[in-house]
């Protein structure tokens, strides 16, 4: 993923921009901890993460923060309700096989769930499958069909009509194409987005 | 006090990146409290009077009193746990985490290895002399538990002047203690490391136990626990001991050292040791028997079968605020990872700051003391972040 000049990933800026002082963040998948790490030094919050891979874990104990190693959907089970202010699914939503139990879990042990996720029907996606006849290959879909870990193929469209079927609501939504950000038309135009939820609806 | 608490290693310079430096030579020393009728209250409602603790420190404390780690040791361990006993070759049993460079860092740290009660190594035990009667208790040493061992431990550190540990750590029955202290004093623990250990023994670890014990108490050379005029139970400890070694490792690191290799290169056909392993276990019951009093092997493998804090025992009322480390490992199958991930699940279900790894080994228990490069990585980094958070007074989890 693009790194933007001060050294932050353009998924990780929106989402701290998302994230106030000192709330209680879980990242489910939360790799070398490079989000939690920023988290923990300039908003002060209180961070938890989750992964499987040893060496992530590593890196992140390196880093100073606490890390539990499990998968990301058992990850969740003992935390009481409300342990977390946010529960971040970034960029592992595609790899979910249960994704129904994950947000409904995630919406239990976090206020508010923050899921960022590739999106399926960018145009050039389109383009790969409609002219090319190929299993589509973009920026934020780097993996061959053979390889890739995802399992979950699934647009910013598609997203949307989930979270209104199982009474998630969207409080935020933002578009990236790389380091820019998407107004107009992001099921054609973005390769990734990033959703706020929670289970009440946002006053607007 | 300052003099009692100054040890041998003199040199506070950092070690340069990647090299480590050896504490050198160590001395155990003692601690005697509890003189009747100020005796030791234990969890079987009996008492244990005079209690002596036999401890090692390595690096200084500092003038705060803030970087003592308490170091714990398992079942057959003592209280040497890094550098060298002068005239002897081998170093403590955790001489490649403590020292100067080290994981604990005692360029850095305070470190205190505390002996446990009911052992044999210059702690108060079966084979320690009754002052009701001048001989040894033998089998009428009180039953001691867990918690009891802790219990005479705070009573050291409170002797050291220490208020609060920067860290508890150990593996096997030391990870246990660890876990007591927690339960026991959590005021007084600001982060603990349990590795390669459990809330509770299952019924098979209990049945290693049992047979250990069974064996010993099987020698005729037992007599009741009263042997130590005529010998101890050599062939029943020996044979605890092979028990033990074999769930220390596994399949996998068996067959990397023994496989079916042959002692003299043919079978014997007879009931010497024809195989490598057979050798291996005989020479290690052997060189037990010379070091270990059987009595407390029974003492001890029992305080670990009662050990239970499972059911929200480890973390009991108000919120705590020391952190964890809890290491398991892939191989270990005496003290399986799922032990380590329900200790984990108590500390999310209370919200208490953790970090877990299973690390990858082939060395089945045994990997707590050799399995090193992912213990130094985490330990280390864990502890500094434990250290710095609380130099600068951030009291806080994060």
């Amino acid at each position: 993923m693009e790194i933007i000049d001060n050294g932050i990933r353009p998924d990780h800026q929106v989402i701290f921009d998302m994230i106030e002082p000192g709330a209680r963040v879980l990242d489910l998948g939360c790799g070398t901890g490079d989000l939690l790490h920023l988290l923990a030094g300039a908003k002060d919050a209180r961070v938890q993460g989750i992964e499987l891979d040893e060496k992530a874990i590593y890196e992140c104990v390196k880093k100073g923060l606490s890390v539990c190693q499990s998968d990301i959907e058992s990850g969740l089970a003992e935390y009481p309700d409300g342990s977390f202010d946010y529960v971040v699914l970034n960029q592992s939503l595609q790899e979910i096989k249960k994704v129904s139990f994950l947000l409904r879990e995630a919406l239990r042990v976090g206020e508010k769930v923050i899921v960022g996720f590739p999106n399926f029907a960018h145009i050039d996606a389109r383009f790969c499958l409609f002219f090319g006849g190929k299993a589509p290959m973009t920026p934020s879909l780097p993996n061959r069909w053979h390889d890739t870990p995802n399992v979950r193929f699934l647009s910013i469209a598609d997203f949307r009509s989930f979270c209104a079927e199982k009474g998630f609501a969207v409080e935020k939504a933002c578009f990236l194409n790389g380091r820019k950000t998407i107004t107009f038309w992001p099921n054609l135009r973005a390769l990734n987005s990033i959703f706020l939820l929670s289970l009440t609806k946002a006053l607007s | 006090m300052e003099a009692l608490l100054k040890t041998e290693t003199e040199s506070t310079e950092t070690a340069p990146e990647g090299c480590t430096r050896s504490l050198g030579i160590v001395e155990t020393q003692y601690y005697t409290f509890a003189e009747p009728p100020e005796a030791l209250k234990l969890e079987s409602g009996e008492t244990l009077g005079p209690v002596t603790l036999a401890y090692e420190t390595y690096g200084t404390l500092s003038r705060e009193r803030s970087n003592a780690i308490l170091v714990l040791h398992a079942l057959s361990g003592d209280a040497h746990a890094a550098g060298f006993h002068r005239g002897e070759e081998a170093p403590g049993w955790w001489d490649a985490m403590i020292g100067p460079g080290k994981p604990f860092d005692t360029d850095r740290y305070f470190v205190i290895c505390s002996n446990v009660i009911g052992g044999c190594m210059g702690s108060t035990g079966p084979s320690s002399l009754d002052p009701r009667t001048g001989k040894p208790y033998g089998a009428e040493f009180p039953f001691i538990t867990i918690a009891d061992m802790v219990h005479a431990q705070r009573h050291l550190i409170d002797f050291l002047g220490i208020e609060r540990l920067l860290c508890v750590a150990g593996g096997s029955m030391g990870g246990m203690q660890a876990l007591q202290w927690v339960a026991s004093y959590p005021e007084r623990v600001r982060s603990a490391i349990p590795v390669a250990t459990a809330l509770k023994h299952s019924p098979q670890q209990i049945a290693f136990n049992e047979v250990g014990r069974q064996s010993i108490m099987a020698d005729p050379a037992w007599r009741e626990g009263n042997y130590y005029e005529t010998g101890q139970p050599e062939r029943g400890l020996s044979v605890a001991r092979m028990i033990g070694h074999i769930t220390f490792m596994s399949d996998r690191s068996m067959e990397a050292k023994f496989s079916r290799k042959l002692k003299k290169g043919k079978l014997n056909f007879n009931f010497d040791a024809d195989f490598e392993v057979e050798g291996y276990l005989r020479y290690r019951g052997a060189n037990f028997v010379k070091r270990f009093d059987a009595n407390s092997y029974l003492y001890i493998t029992k305080a670990m079968d009662y050990f239970d804090l499972s059911g929200g025992k480890l973390i009991n009322g108000r919120a705590v605020d020391t952190r964890f480390l809890v290491i398991s490992f892939q191989s270990d199958w005496l003290y399986p990872a799922y032990q380590s991930q329900e200790i984990v699940r108590q500390l999310k279900l209370k919200q208490v700051d953790a970090t877990y790894c299973e690390l990858k080994s082939t060395y089945g228990h045994d990997a707590f003391l050799v399995e090193l490069e992912g213990q130094t990585t985490l330990i280390h980094h864990f502890l500094e972040k434990t250290y710095l958070g609380e130099r600068n007074g951030n009291g806080n989890h994060r």
